[in-house]
């Protein structure tokens, strides 16, 4: 491991995403203002007002036009950012087609929080699961310091020619978002090794004029194109565990690749999670563990491109497993679920629980992932709410 | 006497609009008066269809197709990307249609208008949603048949005034706001490179008239447009913050005349021809009064 420079602070989750979109030496920024969002885009007003950041930034009247200011000036080949929540990220839902449909590698954050109604402004995955087929690589983050250390790799990843797709990273809301942990601030000059400046091959220019999505009919290139973006997004694959190891090298934090498994070799029953929940799962796969129980974690970081090797891998000796959702897809079962499931049934896998916790900020507790390995040895199958009532 | 309409083409024929469409002509001398440093727009419309299917293109200039209501996002995130590259003498031009900049795209427009980036938008007038098939829009005028407002029995023809885009600019405050109309080239043209001289937002109204859904003969176009500023149903102005000239029609005519060639009014009674004379002859009063304010 090379010997890298670096202060450490205590920061929000939010601060640490400002100061990763400040090392990724984003020189324009566009954004509309959400909870809890907004002290992501308060903090780099701030940074561009006190030069502390060489960036634009404006404020614009939607997230819709949020994405859509972003995706032109990326398109002009300026390394470009925002940052939504909630019903911002479904506003922008048509912009966020716009621009994987065009190649664009954007990095976005989203600070996961649910959908109404009624209004609430807490943690739950409901929002950027239902973008889940926009072409967009979709990364959940369990700590502040992963979350300042995605922006840097996901320009890179994002930015690989063979990838040119547009990247998400996830926050849950206040857990992450507003509580301060302690953050190590790597050095511009590694950073900057790290991660060169964009160079778009295709940037608006006056001395090449070209159309930048015109329109194609059935026979024409359209359904080329959709299926280029589906092979770029397996191709992303093995970049993103390639660039997350360089970053392991080089800033000595190695977050695994697509997933990371936790005690999964001789385990019976093991819960697959993602976010914040999967540290709380991890805290109580140790304890129980102490009392001889055979009990794993995975903890998925990427859902697009989705790890259905690494899943599959890591449960193939397993005689039950969980998933745990903070989203759920009515009529259906969580998103994770529906695919892991998908995913298992094509190797003959083990029989998958789909465990539906912590919408709308309902706290996930220790002894409800402790009932949900509890089920899982009592041999439950299903769609299972956990720590909820009926309505009355 | 000089030809004041530079004679570059930026347009190349094979294009794919209907015979006779104003829109086409609005997009040539624009792009005429502004030259070959220019990104368009182009937010669904007739124009995202015009320059043809992938891969041929019949504009010779950069153009950007965005969705239906990010026109005035995406001139925004332009120009602000171009000055951050140094490309500071690009002209970043929105051109969108009626429905997507009274309509779906009147957020976006009055965003990027109320920020002061150094942005075109230009609005071309067919007054309804022509590409889909002559939908009403907000800019489509009092007694016009659309296909959402169909005379049927009950007589369901638009029956709201026109609203117009470019007054609501010039009560934003927006730096400069024209209207202009293909009929008139040599204005059009004037007032184009007029407005390229002011670092600001500078907004277009240009009636596009459309044979397609106005039903009048496509050979008729020019001549509509004409009517139309003849008629005062479609006065021509230009503000600047400082002054606002209205220009006055040569050979006025009456509501009744221009309406006469159009089938989208044929229905009108009488009683409802002289509501839309009066609804022509208020807007003119309220313009002759922003005249006076701004002399």
């Amino acid at each position: 491991m090379m010997k890298v420079n670096y202060t450490a602070a205590m920061m929000t989750g939010n601060e640490a995403v400002a100061q990763g979109v400040k090392l990724a030496r984003v020189k324009f920024i566009s954004a509309y203002p959400i909870t809890p969002q907004t002290t992501i885009v308060e903090k780099l007003a701030d940074m561009v007002s006190n030069s502390e950041i060489d960036a634009r930034y404006i404020e614009v009247e939607s997230e819709h036009s949020a994405m859509a200011a972003v995706f032109a000036s990326e398109l002009a080949g300026i390394r470009s950012y925002t940052a939504t929540s909630s019903h911002g990220l479904l506003y922008m839902h048509e912009m966020l087609h716009w621009v994987s449909g065009m190649r664009l590698p954007l990095v976005m954050s989203v600070v996961n929080r649910a959908i109404g109604p009624p209004w609430n402004i807490w943690s739950d995955q409901s929002d950027s699961m239902s973008q889940r087929d926009t072409g967009w690589l979709q990364v959940y983050c369990e700590s502040n310091q992963e979350a300042l250390d995605t922006i840097l790799m996901g320009y890179r990843i994002a930015e690989d020619e063979k990838v040119m797709l547009p990247l998400m990273s996830m926050e849950d809301a206040f857990i992450l978002s507003h509580t301060s942990e302690k953050v190590e601030l790597p050095g511009q000059d590694d950073v900057d090794s790290f991660l060169p400046e964009l160079k778009l091959g295709f940037k608006v220019d006056a001395s090449n004029p070209l159309g930048y999505g015109s329109y194609s009919t059935p026979d024409g290139p359209f359904m080329e194109l959709k299926r280029d973006m589906m092979e770029s997004m397996w191709n992303s694959k093995p970049i993103i565990r390639k660039v997350t190891s360089e970053f392991a090298e080089t800033f000595g934090r190695d977050y695994g690749g697509l997933t990371e498994d936790f005690m999964t070799e001789d385990a019976d029953y093991i819960i697959v999670a993602s976010g914040t929940v999967a540290s709380t799962t991890r805290y109580v796969a140790s304890k129980l563990r102490k009392e001889g129980k055979k009990v794993g974690v995975v903890r998925v970081r990427y859902f697009r491109p989705f790890p259905e090797e690494e899943i599959r891998k890591a449960v193939s000796g397993a005689s039950k497993i969980g998933i745990i959702d903070r989203s759920v897809s009515f009529g259906g079962a969580g998103a994770l679920s529906l695919e892991i499931r998908s995913a298992l049934f094509r190797a003959n896998g083990p029989d998958a629980v789909s465990f539906i916790a912590g919408i709308g900020g309902r706290d996930v507790r220790e002894i409800d992932i402790k009932n949900m390995f509890r089920m899982l040895e009592e041999g439950n199958s299903g769609n299972i709410f956990i720590n909820s009532g009926g309505v009355s | 006497m000089a030809l004041s309409i530079p004679a570059e083409e930026y347009m190349d024929p094979g294009h794919t609009a209907c015979h006779g469409c104003g829109a086409t002509l609005a997009m040539r001398y624009v792009l005429k008066a502004l030259g070959p440093k220019t990104v368009l727009s182009v937010p669904a419309s007739c124009w995202a269809v015009i320059p043809g299917a992938m891969p041929s293109r019949t504009v010779r200039v950069t153009m950007v197709y965005t969705p239906f209501a990010a026109t005035g996002a995406s001139i925004s995130g332009l120009r602000e990307a171009l000055d951050i590259r140094g490309d500071t003498d690009y002209n970043v031009v929105g051109f969108a249609g009626d429905g997507g900049t009274a309509d779906i795209g009147f957020q976006s427009l009055s965003g990027a208008m109320e920020r002061g980036h150094n942005v075109f938008y230009i609005m071309y007038d067919n007054e309804g949603y022509m590409n889909t098939g002559v939908q009403r829009s907000g800019s489509t005028p009092f007694g016009a048949e659309t296909t959402t407002t169909p005379i049927g029995s009950r007589r369901t023809f638009k029956r709201e005034p026109k609203k117009v885009v470019a007054d609501m600019m010039v009560a934003q405050g927006v730096p400069y706001v024209a209207t202009a109309t293909i009929a008139y080239p040599e204005d059009l043209v004037r007032k184009v490179k007029a407005a390229q001289k002011i670092d600001g937002p500078k907004f277009f109204q240009i009636l596009s008239p459309c044979p397609t859904g106005w039903y009048y003969p496509p050979e008729k176009t020019v001549e509509v447009s004409r009517l139309a500023v003849q008629s005062r149903m479609f006065p021509l102005y230009e503000y600047n913050m400082k002054h606002f000239r209205l220009s006055r029609p040569n050979k006025p005519i009456t509501v009744r005349e221009y309406i006469a060639g159009q089938d989208r009014f044929s229905h009108l009674t009488e009683q409802e021809i002289a509501s839309l004379q009066d609804l022509v002859d208020e807007r003119w009063n309220r313009l002759l009064q922003l005249e006076k304010d701004f002399p």
